[in-house]
């Protein structure tokens, strides 16, 4: 099985079986990870560019990680400092890379979009690594295998999103996901957090937290962005701790045996309780884990490798 | 040099709609009527003919609002190519925005844009000049002097003037010159960082939205400084259901106010900027349907009195570049009349109707002695072929750019003769 598509920018892209399809090699990859010789040679001889206008550790690692482990030669390349400087446009940069015939380039750009605007100009695989406010592919699948991995199955699974949802590309693959494969989507957080019709893409919208915990087997937490104060979004972090900080009291209004999730990095304190993070109900450094096979997954399956 | 354009359907709104020759003679409309053909035998041969039967025969078109780039960004368009793809789409008269660089605020350069378009031998073009200093919203211009120059109204064009007091003394200074005072009206707090509609198609692109109210509120605003003030207010591209309402509640009242509508706003949705199609990025944004039947219904009941085109050039690498780093813009003027006759086919507006806001209305609403065929105006004519279909291919537009949403649309009415002034100068027979 190979996937029918040059890029990976999107959830919204996927049908269910591609979906389903990205989670199972995965699985299939995860055990690697665990042998003494981490390394299969199923993309030897490809050259993976990690392409990255933004600053990440995690995602950027993992992508190495991944690439590594599947024998690919990989090179990190962050713009941010050379030629965006110079004015050179997004699209000659990786015109420039693709010109060094890199066959898969892995995105991160702090402009939605940039990665489907990519995609259409260069004959490398694209891998959107997260795209402004739009989407985290890569990240909503590595949570969806995590879901699927702890609860098996997604259909009538209540998932509650907590946090900035407006400004949150993770929030949106995973909702986009999520609605794909049949689960009950929570999205939780100030008004002034929350897009305008989310509802209309079959999410129920709360503003209270502990409404919205009771009964759900999934809770996402989303990072604060601190920086957002100031904008008016929220009046201070010690407000918005108080009102949609999970606290090991509001995860007993979930489900028993539910999951906690963060997509990282937690601002201990402030969205998440550390005693939650650190919790046997949070499955943060499963996701960590599950990342790099996903990622392995969707690198094997762009590169046409099988 | 006499020009005689026989057989054709003439539509001079509000004087005529029917058959009829248009009779020029030294660069004016001699003569509307039948039968204009000199005697039998005294054909004189410097008379060109041209056969209009089975085409209609429009005043030239006027256009409120375009961006001819010149000075600043040639590159984009200049006042000779912008003014080639004016009399291309039938337009004779635009009205360029003053957000060149540098920002048409002074003489020197109203004069200059003047002398361009001389030279150039288009289209004729009416400047509009600044409000403010460096369109920077804190001093006015020196707006007797811009007057006096040649522009035929100011406005600070996509830097609206912020400042209410800065807005309200603008137009009570304009009012000593009768100078109407356009405003593109966005609260540029509450649009900061939008690059789309904000509705669905944001919630799921991820895109920063601009809500209607950041136009809506501008436009409270404006209406009730023009009630204030007494002066003339021209609102650009209305795109809100909400703006509609407000301005036809204004001029129930007695405002001075006229509005102006882009085809683009009524032709397209929000949707056309899934895929992140950044040649559906322009500000006012795309909205939805619902503002879309608003700003038709305005049409229809006379609250929107102008088709006006926006036209706004980007180059090829302006606009191939991630969504939140393309201009906002869409040229137009190529593309404008087929879109405001399809209204008609839709059965929004009558052929004359259509016609008036795209020439005695736009000519009105700036105090402009155009688009009209009455005996001793210029001789500003365009004959057109309403049902002639063609495809929309930016690679034939004059424009130098080519940044238009409408590629590859089927449309109908094609300008066939561009007459200005007695001459001919665009001929697609």
């Amino acid at each position: 099985m190979s996937l029918k598509r040059k890029d990976l920018v999107s959830i919204a892209s996927l049908t269910l079986d591609e979906i389903t399809l990205i989670l199972d090699t995965a699985d299939s990859f995860k055990e690697v990870s665990g042998r003494e010789i981490k390394k299969v040679p199923a993309l030897r001889g490809k050259t993976v560019v990690n392409l990255f206008f933004e600053p990440s550790t995690r995602t950027r690692t993992s992508f190495e990680l991944a690439a590594k482990r599947l024998s690919a030669d990989v090179i990190n390349f962050s713009p941010s400092s050379s030629s965006v400087v110079k004015g050179e446009t997004l699209l000659d940069t990786a015109r420039n890379i693709e010109a060094m015939q890199a066959d898969i380039i892995v995105l991160r750009h702090p402009d939605a979009g940039a990665a489907e605007t990519l995609a259409n100009g260069v004959k490398s695989s694209v891998i959107n690594a997260g795209d402004g406010w739009h989407e985290h592919p890569t990240q909503a699948l590595l949570d969806l295998f995590t879901m699927r991995e702890k609860k098996l199955n997604f259909k009538g699974l209540r998932v509650a999103i907590v946090g900035d949802i407006a400004h949150s590309r993770v929030a949106r693959s995973n909702i986009f996901g999520l609605s794909k494969l049949g689960a009950e989507i929570r999205a939780v957080g100030p008004p002034t957090m929350i897009p305008v019709h989310l509802d209309r893409l079959g999410v129920r919208v709360y503003y209270d937290l502990d409404e919205a915990l009771r009964g759900v087997d999934v809770i996402m937490m989303l990072r604060l962005q601190l920086e957002r104060q100031g904008r008016a979004l929220f009046p201070s972090i010690r407000e918005y701790s108080r009102l949609y900080g999970l606290t090991a009291e509001r995860v007993r209004l979930a489900e028993a045996g539910a999951l906690v999730m963060h997509p990282g990095p937690v601002n201990r304190g402030v969205e998440m309780a550390p005693e939650v993070a650190d919790s046997f109900s949070s499955v943060i450094l499963d996701q960590v884990a599950n990342g790099v096979a996903v990622r392995m997954g969707i690198l094997y399956l762009l590169s046409g490798a099988n | 040099m006499r020009i005689l354009i026989k057989g054709g359907h003439v539509i001079d709104p509000g004087r005529l709609n029917g058959p009829a020759d248009v009779l020029i003679e030294n660069g004016k409309i001699v003569a509307v009527g039948q039968k204009l053909d000199p005697p039998a035998g005294k054909a004189d041969p410097s008379t060109t003919i041209i056969d209009a039967r089975g085409k209609l025969v429009l005043p030239g078109l006027v256009d409120l609002h375009v961006h001819l780039r010149e000075p600043g960004f040639e590159y984009k368009d200049t006042i000779q190519t912008g003014t080639a793809a004016a009399v291309a789409g039938g337009f004779t008269s635009v009205c360029c925005m003053p957000n060149t660089s540098p920002v048409n605020d002074n003489q020197s350069i109203t004069e200059f844009i003047l002398e361009q378009a001389r030279l150039a031998g288009n289209a004729h073009v009416f400047p509009v000049g600044a409000i403010t200093k460096g369109s920077e919203g804190k001093e006015l211009a020196e707006i007797g002097e811009l007057r006096h120059a040649g522009c035929v109204a100011i406005s600070d064009d996509g830097q609206p003037v912020m400042n209410s007091l800065i807005m309200r003394r603008a137009m009570e200074y304009a009012l000593a010159f009768d100078l109407p005072v356009i405003d593109h009206c966005e609260d540029l707090h509450l649009s900061e960082g939008g690059c789309m509609n904000e509705g669905l198609v944001s919630t799921q692109l991820g895109l920063p939205g601009i809500p209607s109210a950041a136009e809506d509120v501008m436009v409270a605003r404006n209406l009730a400084l023009a009630e204030l003030t007494t002066a003339r207010l021209h609102l650009a591209h209305l795109s809100t259901a909400g703006s509609v309402r407000m301005v036809r509640a204004a001029k129930s009242r007695g405002i001075r106010v006229t509005a102006e509508v882009c085809p683009h706003h009524f032709s397209l949705t929000e949707e056309a900027v899934r895929g992140f199609n950044t040649h559906a990025k322009i500000n006012p944004p795309l909205r939805t349907w619902q503002d879309v039947q608003a700003i038709k219904e305005g049409l229809r009941d006379g609250t929107i009195d102008v088709i006006a085109t926006d036209h706004a050039p980007h180059a090829v690498q302006d606009k191939q570049q991630q969504f939140a780093a393309a201009p906002n813009g869409i040229v137009g003027l190529e593309t404008a009349l087929p879109l405001t006759l399809a209204l008609v086919e839709e059965g929004f507006l009558s052929l004359e109707a259509a016609v008036a806001k795209l020439t005695t209305e736009p000519a009105r609403a700036f105090g402009l002695s155009k688009g009209s065929l009455a005996p001793g105006a210029d001789a500003d004519v365009v004959v057109v072929d309403p049902e002639a279909q063609w495809e929309v291919d930016p690679a034939r537009f004059r424009s130098k750019s080519r940044n238009t949403p409408f590629a590859g649309w089927k449309v109908k009415g094609r300008v066939i003769t561009t007459i200005v002034a007695g001459r001919v100068v665009h001929d697609a027979a």
